[in-house]
């Protein structure tokens, strides 16, 4: 293997090591798992076609469904039990008071010597991350893994300022080298096998790298430890952050948010509104909770807790500069409505691991959205500028395995339903709407009910071949064998003879 | 759904019931639960269907359902969607709990080999887990397998079938291939859905595979031993 080259951090603008090479990549991919979805190309049943023939699918598929087993997803022990409960409740007790919650903690990161940037639409989130790498001459960035950064695209925006920004998680270093997206909230290249790792590690170096996971590991290692030194500044995400003393805390099991953190001179920190907590002391039951649905450990191997910028007077470490982007991206308007649930999710992942769905289309890249699974099918087209997630809670098959596997029991079918009935409402489909009143008139009669039964009876005696041209047949059958219609009715008939009158 | 495409079961838990010494009746206007409809966001159109059912059952002392989806259904969007529904679910029993509670000293007698497929609502809305198996274990001469993941989504989730078609598809063939593994004679559950969409995929990629419901499984246990198949 040979090292990282040294021509990164050359000069006076220093620009990434660790993206040496992404130009070399030769790992292919779907459109739709790529960094960016392109406009127009979002077509959900023909992606989730395509995302269960990807090649490597069933592979992946079979890891998550014994990843499963071994997790028992959905089980809960006494113990687990009872901190879910103390979990879920803490959680519905920040969103009845969710500005109050801000408005304190916005207090108390500025009594700590903080920055905060409070804004709205992510638009104002880039624009607040990128004042701040300008103000500074920033030319290359360190940043730990956030999905909330993805949300507000902030990569490609400080790309075209001309910043080079690398993740330093090595699962979202991964899948960033090979222009991709993250499939999972904690796993983002866990649709990715150590042959396609191994690959692309070749690719970035220009020469082969062993196949050792240790040696793999050792080869991002070595080349993002020149970015952390290099960075001029440092992006994180925030687990959670408590009101009563203005401490964010970043749970990883690498340790990258401590360099990310601690290395670069300024710090951008970056939350969605609902990772704000009452109380430091909450932090004692989420963190074990987050760290057992999310990797079944008690707590992760690292905790970051940034309490402020370093005091110049009393030396000490951290960054000399701390900035606080806070922004909403519509999720106030869901606040007092049944919705607001989603915004007690801890971004576990538990939902996306325990899916039937998520596990079949082997990763979340076939919801053709930032947030993927179940979770994602909900906050996708809940959050703000995400209309074209509209249709997303119609990915379901409504098994339950979600909301048994929330760490703060989120009813996720019951949100998807409602969802589902807020897009019938607000897409009118003449046809299909048309469809289900006739259908709803028929069945609430006797008569209708019983002329649609005899209809399926005479249709059983139709040519198959003419059946299977009206449309919800076709579809049907375009993957099954039809059923026999030709005992319809014969429920109601039976009763009848055996009771020997017409009821 | 079962009156429509697969009266079987329904067919088969009227035996069962009078078997039981119960006099069962299917009332003239009994009906749908309305799930399809709700369930793809339009419960405006479920709402008609499901008061009539409701109505239908007016003066029933006990409702037996042989679909443990509907079942859920009713008891968790029920009331919420026609309030009439609550004395519904009061009354209501899901068939293999109706004949737990009731058909004690039912003698069942079966000579098979089944694998048990847990269907998603009636484990996880209805919470019902373990009378299904329960009374499985009470048929003398029937050996249950159990297939890997037995409680896995077998992909038919309503319109979700017809929404994603090979996705759905894709779901039902892990299923299909856990309970293959099993080299049992059926594949049993206590949801006429869950087993039309799986047999209507075996059927299609030419799998050997028959599907049968708990309650036909029952009816033909109380065939007397010895003449049992």
């Amino acid at each position: 293997m040979t090292a990282p080259s040294e021509q990164g951090r050359a000069g006076s603008r220093p620009s990434s090591t660790a993206l040496i090479g992404t130009e070399r990549v030769s790992l292919s991919h779907p459109e739709w798992a790529g960094a960016e979805i392109p406009p127009g190309t979002r077509r959900l049943p023909l992606i989730s076609a395509d995302a269960v023939r990807r090649p490597g699918v069933g592979h992946t598929r079979e890891r998550l469904e014994a990843l499963g087993r071994e997790r028992a997803s959905g089980v809960w022990t006494p113990e687990a039990a009872a901190r879910r409960e103390r979990g879920a409740e803490i959680r519905r007790e920040t969103l009845k008071d969710m500005s109050g919650h801000l408005d304190r903690l916005c207090a108390s990161l500025e009594a700590n010597g903080a920055i905060v940037h409070r804004v709205s639409t992510p638009e104002q989130a880039r624009e607040a991350v990128g004042q701040v790498a300008r103000d500074h001459g920033v030319s290359l960035v360190a940043k730990s893994k956030s999905m909330a950064t993805e949300e507000i695209h902030l990569t490609p925006y400080l790309n075209g300022l001309g910043i080079d920004v690398v993740e330093t998680d090595l699962g979202e270093y991964i899948v960033q080298a090979a222009g991709q997206r993250p499939s999972h909230i904690v796993g983002p290249a866990l649709h990715l096998s150590k042959d396609d790792v191994t690959h692309l590690f070749a690719d970035l170096n220009g020469a082969p790298v062993s196949d050792r996971p240790d040696d793999l590991a050792a080869f991002a290692r070595a080349r993002l430890r020149a970015d952390f030194k290099a960075a001029q500044m440092g992006i994180c995400g925030v687990n959670f952050a408590a009101a009563d003393t203005g401490t964010l805390v970043v749970v990883t099991n690498e340790g990258n948010a401590d360099m990310v953190t601690s290395q670069p001179d300024v710090l951008v920190a970056v939350m969605p509104i609902e990772k704000v907590v009452p109380r430091l002391s909450d932090v004692g039951v989420l963190v074990p909770l987050l760290s057992d649905t999310a990797n079944k450990q008690f707590v992760t191997t690292y905790q970051t807790w940034l309490s402020g910028p370093r005091d110049p007077d009393a030396g000490g470490d951290g960054p000399r500069e701390l900035h606080v982007v806070i922004f909403d991206n519509g999720r106030s308007d869901v606040l007092g409505t049944p919705l607001e649930e989603v915004l007690c999710c801890i971004r576990c992942g538990n939902c996306q691991f325990a899916c039937p769905v998520f596990r079949t289309m082997g990763g979340g890249h076939g919801y053709a959205s930032i947030y993927g699974g179940p979770i994602g099918a909900v906050l996708s087209p809940v959050i703000g500028g995400h209309s074209a997630d509209a249709d997303l809670p119609f990915m379901s098959s409504l098994c339950g395995a979600c909301a048994d596997a929330c760490p703060v029991k989120i009813p996720i079918p019951d949100l998807l339903v409602d969802l589902r009935n807020r897009y019938v409402e607000e897409h009118p489909r003449p046809v299909e709407d048309a469809g289900w009143r006739a259908w709803s008139l028929a069945w609430s009669t006797r008569v209708g009910y019983a002329a649609s039964m005899i209809g399926a009876r005479a249709a059983s005696v139709v040519p198959g071949g003419i059946l299977r041209r009206l449309p919800l047949v076709s579809t049907w059958a375009s993957v099954r064998s039809l059923p026999s219609f030709t005992g319809a009715g014969a429920v109601r008939r039976a009763a009848r003879k055996k009771d020997g009158h017409d009821r | 759904m079962a009156d429509l495409a697969s009266p079987g079961p329904a067919l088969a838990a009227l035996d069962v019931l009078r078997a039981m010494g119960f006099d069962p009746v299917v009332p003239a206007d009994a009906g749908c639960c309305g799930q399809p409809a709700f369930n793809t966001g339009q419960p405006r159109a479920a709402a008609p269907v499901l008061r009539h059912t409701v109505g239908a059952f007016e003066g029933c002392d006990a409702i037996v359902t042989v679909a443990g989806s509907c079942a859920a259904m009713v008891a968790h969007n029920g009331p919420a969607l026609v309030p009439a529904a609550s004395g519904f679910v009061r009354r209501m029993w899901e068939f293999t709990q109706f004949v737990a509670a009731f058909g004690a000293g039912l003698p069942l007698h079966l000579d098979a080999t089944v694998t048990y497929h847990d269907g998603c609502h009636m484990t996880r809305v209805l919470g019902e887990r373990t009378t299904p198996r329960e009374l499985l274990s009470r048929i003398d001469g029937l050996r249950v397998v159990e297939m890997v993941d037995p409680d896995g989504c077998c992909g038919f989730g309503g319109t979700f079938a017809v929404k994603f078609p090979e996705l759905s598809a894709a779901m039902a063939d892990v299923k299909l291939d856990h309970a293959a593994a099993t080299e049992v004679d059926w594949i049993v559950s206590a949801d006429p859905g869950c087993l039309v969409h799986l047999s209507g995929r075996a059927g299609a990629t030419g799998r050997a595979l028959p599907t049968r419901h708990i309650a036909e499984i029952v009816r033909d246990a109380l065939v007397p031993a010895g003449v049992t198949a």
